[in-house]
């Protein structure tokens, strides 16, 4: 009985999102305030029923039901109590639950946090948003009803892939999600300033926080992602140019695009149209991840069994929203108008020239993902497009972008001359450009290498990283020159700017992790004898072993591996092979012991038959690998802090009545 | 500068972005697509000689050898009408069996066989890749 409550309230929660989408944009069009009054109760009642529907099939789960064959087939009463939950998102109608949550939860979120809104703005967005929960409800109602009984009851349930019984899991997919989907309000802010025809620099201050939150979330979610491969696939990569990590990456590189070009929008009003362009643009990717990952045209971890009904379906909602935007946007944008004038070197043209280099980035990976799909599709064969492609393309349209962003900030916005921003950079730049080139040199002795190693790849990734670092500096300088008590400087600095720079020196802590490793990883697959001893970059490693533990739901073989320096312990690895009770399924479970400046990786490969206990074993040394992931998560804090500016909590009333221009005046002195 | 000028000028360096862009796309898939074929094209001569591609099918069963490094392996890859044999060194992934599906990315060699680079088989047990999928139906398709 219980999980056709679920149904049920799926079904209500349909109707609620139909009519939120009709109603109140009806209402915001004829000026009503009746209809757009009804915006915000039914964003929270579609909230309240999508909740209650989650809410059931995790129960269902947590109960084993076996009786609902969705929690039949992802689920066993083997399976901890933790993985039991996040198999909830371990299957492809989970995952769209997960996804129409996530999406009620933001409308809900909004309906709640835009008091200060103009009315017609509030309902506009609520119901684009509506419209769009109402696609992926229907979506599931007819094609994914993660509440489909099975009759008879199976006895047990087939269990979640062993893959995705990790706390990484746990939290990698809603993260993720968050993201996505939160770039639906961003598109939704965007559609309603083009139906109201009103796009103006407070509409680029209203959908900016929420843009930023939207980026913070995906970009965890990425980071995440990649952290789960590195320890769970168990040969040490950390990006594979999976054309689901893609997925993801694309619309991650137009969300980047999107802050910042959201930026130039709120505070110089120009851009406008590319704004609008970059939103609808980011979360069409968003669409289209989910369209590659759930209708199993790729082949992938992520794929699930696929059903081409639902492939259509997604394809036919994907060409309908982007079809309908872009004709929107062709119809509304001539009246938007181009907004502020700036010179060829100003911080305009500079945020403008990434903003293409990221957009180019993201078209490139674009089609390195789905020219397979399109040469399957046409007839001419299947092939594959390797990760060589996506470095080959990648790297070179990621160097000058990181050059410019380190003048961006330098840079005054409208005009700025060529020699005042040469003057202001050059030694900053001179000094990366020399530490670069030398460190290598004294890289082979600080970790430990047989040689120094300088390659022109290691001094570029150095060198661009120097860079940023540098770029923040002189800011920082610039910005405390003068006189005047420095503690007083520092606060007068908005939460915003540190924001910034914070989340650029992220980057500059990404490429150097992402330098590092690619430089001097040691990699060394070798057969071991127990008691066979490797010696790999100044440490060495004893194989003592493989002995059979049993765990909750699996028996591990787990080896054993000690890691000496010079003579004196370091640590005891544990890497595992695992066989999983009810799949049988075998998964290989690294071992690692992170450092600041290293990561100890070990993993099993097999055992050698006809041998006194041999295996074939993995051993890695990857330096500064955790800088990656460390990285990531300063871009994230970074955008934290800067939707914590103080700006976007004014609520007076004030600040809509200004309207456009007097807006850009404020900021304008803000900000110079 | 006037107006019209600087328009031209953005307008010239944006077409020469993408120009570079698309040169850079272009260039980079000529060299890093592969193709992929079954064991019966790679038996009919289909396959190219001297780059990289991929074939699919099942591991024959019986057909796994390691040479004494304990690394080296030999296998053969069939679509139940012809087969290829594979020799691979490295660590094979975990759900390599003989029997189920595979895929291998390789090069042939002058000695017949295909001298892998990388392996990959499938995720879950009830997952076939869809390259291995394939060549089986296009094997049987061809009675």
């Amino acid at each position: 009985m219980i999980p056709e409550l679920g149904h049920f309230s799926l079904i209500i929660a349909l109707f609620l999102a139909m009519s939120l989408g009709v109603l109140s944009i009806l209402g915001a069009q004829r000026n009503s305030r009746t209809l757009m009054g009804v915006a915000r109760p039914l964003a929270y009642g579609m909230f309240v029923f999508v909740a209650l529907a989650f809410g059931v099939l995790a129960h269902a789960f947590l109960s084993n039901d076996f009786s609902v064959l969705y929690v039949a087939q992802h689920s066993n009463s083997q399976l901890p109590g933790q993985y039991r939950f996040a198999a909830i998102w371990g299957g492809h109608e989970g995952s769209l639950l997960l996804w129409a949550l996530l999406l009620s939860v933001w409308a809900a979120s909004v309906a709640t946090f835009s008091r200060h809104l103009p009315e017609e703005m509030v309902a506009r967005v609520l119901g684009v948003m509506g419209l769009i929960e109402a696609g992926f409800l229907l979506f599931m109602l007819l094609t994914s009803n993660p509440f489909t009984r099975l009759l008879p009851a199976a006895a047990d349930g087939a269990d979640l892939n062993p893959l995705l019984q990790d706390p990484g899991l746990v939290i990698h997919p809603p993260m993720l999600y968050m993201g996505y989907v939160g770039f639906s309000v961003a598109y939704a802010f965007a559609i309603s300033a083009l139906l109201g025809g009103k796009l103006d620099a407070t509409w680029a201050r209203w959908s900016r926080p929420w843009t930023t939150v939207a980026w913070v979330f995906m970009t965890i979610g990425i980071a995440l992602g990649s952290g789960w491969a590195y320890y769970e696939l168990g040969w040490g990569g950390w990006w594979f140019w999976d054309p689901v990590e893609n997925a993801s990456f694309m619309p991650w590189l137009l969300g980047t695009a999107l802050i910042h070009s959201l930026a130039v929008t709120e505070k110089r009003g120009a851009f406008k149209s590319w704004t609008v362009l970059l939103a609808i643009g980011a979360f069409s990717l968003s669409l289209l991840g989910t369209f590659l990952v759930r209708s199993g045209v790729l082949t992938s971890v992520h794929s699930f069994a696929s059903d081409p009904k639902r492939g259509i379906f997604i394809l036919g909602f994907l060409v309908l929203v982007v079809g309908a935007s872009l004709l929107l946007f062709a119809w509304r944008a001539p009246k938007v108008g181009l907004g502020g004038k700036f010179d060829m070197l100003s911080r305009e043209s500079l945020l403008l020239s990434n903003n293409v280099l990221l957009s180019v980035a993201s078209a490139s990976v674009f089609v390195g993902t789905l020219y397979p799909l399109f040469m399957d599709a046409l007839g001419y064969g299947k092939l594959s497009v390797g990760a060589p492609y996506f470095q080959a393309v990648f790297v070179p349209l990621m160097v000058p972008m990181v050059f410019m962003m380190g003048l961006g900030p330098l840079a005054r916005w409208k005009k700025m001359a060529a020699p005042d921003l040469v003057s202001r950079v050059k030694w900053g730049f001179a000094g990366a450009l020399a530490v670069a080139l030398l460190l290598p040199l004294a890289m082979g002795k600080f970790l430990s290498l047989e040689s120094n190693k300088w390659s022109p790849l290691i001094a570029l990734g150095l060198l661009m990283s120097f860079w940023i670092i540098a770029s923040v500096v002189i800011s920082f300088r610039q910005r405390m020159a003068g006189e005047g008590d420095l503690a007083q400087k520092l606060r007068r600095q908005s939460l915003s700017y540190y924001g910034m720079q914070f989340a650029h020196l992220g980057i500059a802590v990404f490429i150097i992790g992402v330098t590092m490793v690619k430089g001097y990883e040691t990699e060394r697959d070798v057969r071991m004898n127990v008691g066979d001893t490797l010696a790999a970059g100044g440490y060495e490693f004893r194989f003592n072993g493989v002995s059979q533990v049993p765990g909750p739901n699996y028996v591990s073989g787990m080896g054993s591996v000690t890691v000496s320096r010079n003579g004196r312990l370091v640590t005891e690895l544990h890497p595992e092979k695992r066989v999983y009770n009810v799949s049988g399924m075998p998964l290989t479970e690294a071992s690692i012991q992170p450092g600041l400046f290293r990561d100890l990786y070990v993993s099993l490969g097999e055992p050698i038959p006809e041998s006194d206990g041999a295996w074939a074993v993995r051993i890695y040394i990857k330096p500064f690998v955790d800088w990656i992931w460390a990285g990531c998560l300063m871009m994230a804090l970074g955008g934290v802090l800067a939707i914590s500016d103080r700006r976007y909590r004014i609520h007076n009333k004030a600040v809509i009545r200004a309207g456009n221009d007097a807006a850009v005046g404020n900021l304008q002195g803000q900000t110079s | 500068m006037k107006p019209r000028q600087k328009r031209l000028v953005y307008i010239v360096v944006a077409l020469a972005a993408v120009g570079v862009a698309v040169a850079l796309v272009l260039n980079a898939l000529k060299d890093n697509v592969s193709l992929y074929f079954t064991p019966t094209q790679v038996y009919n001569r289909e396959a190219p000689i001297d780059r990289s591609f991929r074939i699919g099918g099942l591991v024959e069963a019986g057909s796994m050898k390691r040479e004494g490094d304990g690394l080296t392996v030999h296998f053969v890859i069939t679509d139940l009408k012809k087969s290829l044999p594979v020799v691979y060194k490295g660590i094979l992934p975990d759900l390599f069996k003989e029997g189920k599906g595979v895929v291998a990315q390789g090069k042939m060699e002058a000695d017949g066989v295909m001298h892998a680079s990388e392996v990959l088989a499938k995720h879950d047990e009830n997952y076939m890749p869809p390259e291995a999928a394939d060549a089986l139906k296009k094997a049987k398709s061809v009675q």
